[in-house]
């Protein structure tokens, strides 16, 4: 019997208790971010899809030799690239460099093992698109296009 | 009636009718309308976060929004369901729901109809709600859902044996279950939680099981039983049900405060008449809010120790209760 | 086992997932059920199987590092610990003590959010949706800290072989040191809100009640098995890294039911926060990155290496053959084995209460499938 009365009244309060939190906490600040509106800072390590970095002082404004490392290292099997010899320029030239980001892991293997350092990690984490080919990114196009 | 009573085209009886109709309707659904956004926007304060915020100025026509969505939803039979029962049962639950606006006093003049027994009648017209969402459960021909039902049915059975057993202890104080005469026996702040708290929180605990609420909202159970008796209900179906849920909160929380708070006593204001009205809804209000609060705190409770609890404790204590009450009263 | 039939028509089956909110992912259950007893709780597993031990098996070692993280997506980093682990164990390779304790730490850190994801969805299947909200803005701060050293919030690739990808700077040191105090200061609060609430305590107490010997026959681990009593933590029993450096506990409890296993984790915070803070203190300078040759070959012959993942223990058992490609990789996951125990926990037990142990088991699918 008097146990009866004791988990009555443990009981009660522990609820009581629960809800003083909950009612504390409902007047605290919100913590959540509205998304599109409010943008949280990223991290400069955060690693998006790879790019090849810009080097200005680079004929093809990139650093890439076409040795291709990163496609044989590559776990996913994602990127595609090809390059060409031309005359009158030593070693390859990059022609096509691209990275199927619908497999890429982003496990960063690419980036470690490049020889020249051609490859980073871009900050972009917004990925839209209708098809699946949308995600096939041309790496050679975006160094282009920074030009612009 | 008076015998004298004026035969025009619209005689005051009917305008009366009409008008209580009206009221009702716009009650149910705007109670519907303000509790569904209390709800989603007190649920997101509760938990860090700001509620729905798109729509309207901090997200005020959400509701709106949803009952277009609602409404434009095709209406899915499955195969298999009973389809007469199934299309029924929302309609079930839904309709008995807006009868007992006609008998709540919300303020002395603003009352449709004040019988002898309204108490009695809102009892027995929330009851048929039970018998909805059996049906539900039944019709939907899929096992969560008939196990949602018959946690339900087990559930509201037995909770409405303390329930009525507190209501009998202050009907032996007001001899009346006019509720009307409830209200008046209050007059003066003699508000009746202050006589009798424990039957006011045994009332309150088995109201939030009669109308399904947390932390006894076994039959929704989205963990254990996805949907419960809802499962298999969508588009107008579904908010019908989630309509004739939030009415019958309020439905609950109106007899909370009549019958243990005073009604519509409070504070005089002008035209006292009509207008303290706003203390009724103002009370109404702040009992649906802690049901809220109640619901985004705790755990569910299990079935068993849900019956255990009613058994084991509230009908021991409302018994008490009521012997205590007899006795008061007589000497 | 009789059948439905012979058992007559008041039996029936119920289909408990693939789709359902308290079985996480893709877990089937078929329940067959008197009333709302469960009479005979079968998992139906392979919902997410992707062949990871092949996977291993079929290409160069290095390749396999990314998928590590993909079995158990809330422990990814001890899993990428397990595994080059394992390839360092077999090709003679030592990490950096830096490396070591970087491993340590972000390992701690992970174990730390799996349990405070744990938490909350242990609390939202008993029907509580507001404490998941609260472990979730603890967690946030996790993902933070791990996201500005590793690059990525949850399916980390940051271990290599001989060490880790990126140094950690002072400002991964300071905010840790942060978040343990910030951490220390919450747990209070879940004190008061779940563990003492009455409402959850009558729920998972006595539920799901098995012995030590139980445990010992299905091959239990992790925080579940030390519920029962027995001490036995992969940090402790057969230390790896530099975990033999750190004082702290393996709490343990003796009930052995749902409540033990809670306790058991709640408690384990608390002792990941003392490892954390014991391994910012003692971090050594040098190095995190280990003279690794470049291209390196499997040597000829077995290897295995145990970690305590938050659910157990993990095993990566490697077989060289002196090429780059593994020539056999096993991976023993905790959540398999826990899970073989529900059909002779939860039999006879109420619908809800299997939600309660399924909770408590703290079952990740994707690790169970891999």
């Amino acid at each position: 019997m008097k146990d009866y009365f004791a988990l009555i009244f443990s009981g009660g309060k522990s609820l009581i208790v629960g809800m003083m939190i909950t009612l504390r906490e409902a007047f605290r600040p919100v913590v959540t971010v509205q998304y599109p509106r409010e943008k949280l800072p990223i991290s400069p390590n955060f690693r998006g899809h790879t790019i090849l970095i810009r080097d200005n002082e680079k004929p093809e404004k990139h650093r890439c030799i076409s040795c291709k490392m990163c496609e044989r290292e590559c776990p996913s099997n994602c990127i595609e690239l090809a390059g060409e010899k031309r005359e009158g320029v030593k070693g390859m030239v990059l022609i096509t460099y691209r990275l199927d980001f619908t497999k890429c892991s982003l496990c960063g293997t690419c980036v470690e093992v490049c020889p020249t350092a051609a490859l980073d990690f871009s900050k972009v984490y917004q990925h839209v698109g209708f098809a699946r080919e949308d995600f096939h990114y041309d790496l050679l196009a975006m160094v282009e296009e920074e030009e612009k | 009636m008076s015998p004298e009573m004026p035969t025009g085209f619209f005689p005051p009886e009917l305008l009366r009718i009409l008008f209580t109709v009206i009221c009702a309707i716009v009650i149910v659904f705007g109670n519907a309308v303000v509790m569904g956004y209390l709800e989603r926007k007190l649920a997101g304060r509760f938990q860090r976060r700001p509620g729905p915020m798109e729509v309207g100025w901090h997200g005020i026509l959400q509701l709106a929004v949803d009952g277009v969505k609602l409404v434009g939803k095709q209406l899915m039979v499955p195969k298999q369901t009973d389809k007469v029962l199934y299309r029924l049962a929302p309609i079930i639950s839904f309709a008995p729901a807006i009868m007992p606006m006609v008998v709540i006093p919300f303020a002395p003049n603003l009352q449709g109809r004040d019988f002898d027994i309204g108490l009695i009648f809102i009892l027995a017209v929330v009851a048929i709600n039970v018998l909805a969402i059996l049906i539900a459960g039944w019709s939907s021909n899929n096992k969560y859902s008939l196990l949602g039902a018959m946690r339900s049915v087990a559930q509201n059975v037995a909770y409405e044996i303390p329930m009525l057993l507190t209501l009998l202890s202050v009907i032996l104080v007001t001899n009346t279950f006019s509720l009307r005469g409830i209200v008046e026996a209050q007059s003066g702040g003699a508000w009746f939680i202050f006589f009798m708290p424990v039957a006011f929180l045994i009332f309150f605990a088995a109201t939030l099981a009669e109308t399904n609420r947390a932390p006894f909202d076994l039959p929704e159970a989205e963990s254990e039983l996805t949907a419960g008796f809802m499962t298999e209900f969508s588009g107008m179906g579904f908010s019908l049900f989630f309509m004739a849920e939030y009415t019958y909160m309020f439905i609950a929380c109106s007899l909370t405060t009549i019958l243990f708070l005073g009604g519509w006593s409070g504070p005089p204001l002008p035209y006292g008449e009509y207008t303290s009205a706003l203390w009724f809804f103002a009370k109404v209000y702040s009992l649906l809010l802690v049901m809220i609060w109640i619901r985004w705190t705790f755990p569910r409770v299990r079935f068993d120790q849900l019956l255990n609890f009613c058994w084991k404790y509230l009908v021991p204590f409302s018994l008490v209760h009521l012997l205590v009450t007899a006795v008061v009263v007589k000497l | 086992m009789t059948t439905i039939a012979e058992q007559g028509e008041h039996r029936y089956v119920l289909n408990m997932g693939p789709q359902h909110p308290s079985t996480h992912g893709v877990l089937r259950v078929i329940l067959e059920m008197e009333g709302e007893y469960v009479m005979d709780p079968q998992p139906v597993l392979g919902y997410g199987h992707r062949m990871h031990e092949k996977m291993a098996e079929s290409r160069p070692w290095p390749n396999f590092l990314p998928n590590a993280a993909r079995m158990d997506y809330l422990s990814a980093l001890i899993y990428n610990h397990g595994y080059v682990g394992v390839v360092e164990r077999l090709a003679g390779i030592e990490a950096t003590p830096r490396a070591e304790y970087i491993r340590v730490i972000t390992s701690e850190l992970n174990r730390l959010q799996s349990h405070l994801l744990w938490l909350g969805v242990l609390v939202l299947d008993l029907g509580a949706f507001t404490p998941i909200m609260y472990t979730f803005e603890d967690r946030e701060k996790i993902l933070d800290i791990l996201e500005d050293v590793t690059g990525s919030r949850l399916t980390y690739c940051y271990m290599r072989v001989g060490g880790v990808v990126r140094d950690i700077d002072d400002k991964f040191v300071e905010g840790t040191r942060e978040f343990i105090k910030w951490q220390r200061s919450r747990m209070p609060m879940y004190d008061k809100l779940v563990t003492g609430n009455i409402i959850f305590r009558k729920r998972i107490e006595q539920i799901g009640e098995f012995s030590p010997d139980l445990a010992r026959r299905y091959g239990l681990t992790g925080p579940v098995l030390r519920g029962t009593g027995i001490p036995y933590d992969i940090r402790r029993a057969e230390p790896y890294s530099v975990y033999p450096e750190f004082d702290f506990e393996i709490p343990t409890e003796t009930t052995g039911d749902c409540m033990a296993a809670y306790l058991v984790r709640v408690r384990e915070i608390e002792q990941s926060l003392r490892i954390l803070e014991q391994a910012l203190d003692k971090l050594p300078d040098g190095p995190a990155m280990a003279k690794v040759p470049k291209k390196l070959k499997l040597p000829a012959g077995d290897a295995c290496y145990a970690v305590e993942s938050p659910r157990g223990e993990l095993v990566y058992h490697l077989t060289g053959d002196g090429s780059d490609t593994p020539y056999r990789m096993k991976i023993r996951v905790p959540s398999f084995s826990n899970l073989s125990l529900l059909p002779e926990l939860c039999r006879g037990m109420l619908l809800s209460d299997l939600c309660a142990c399924m909770g408590s088991l703290d079952l990740v699918i994707p690790e169970i499938d891999r």
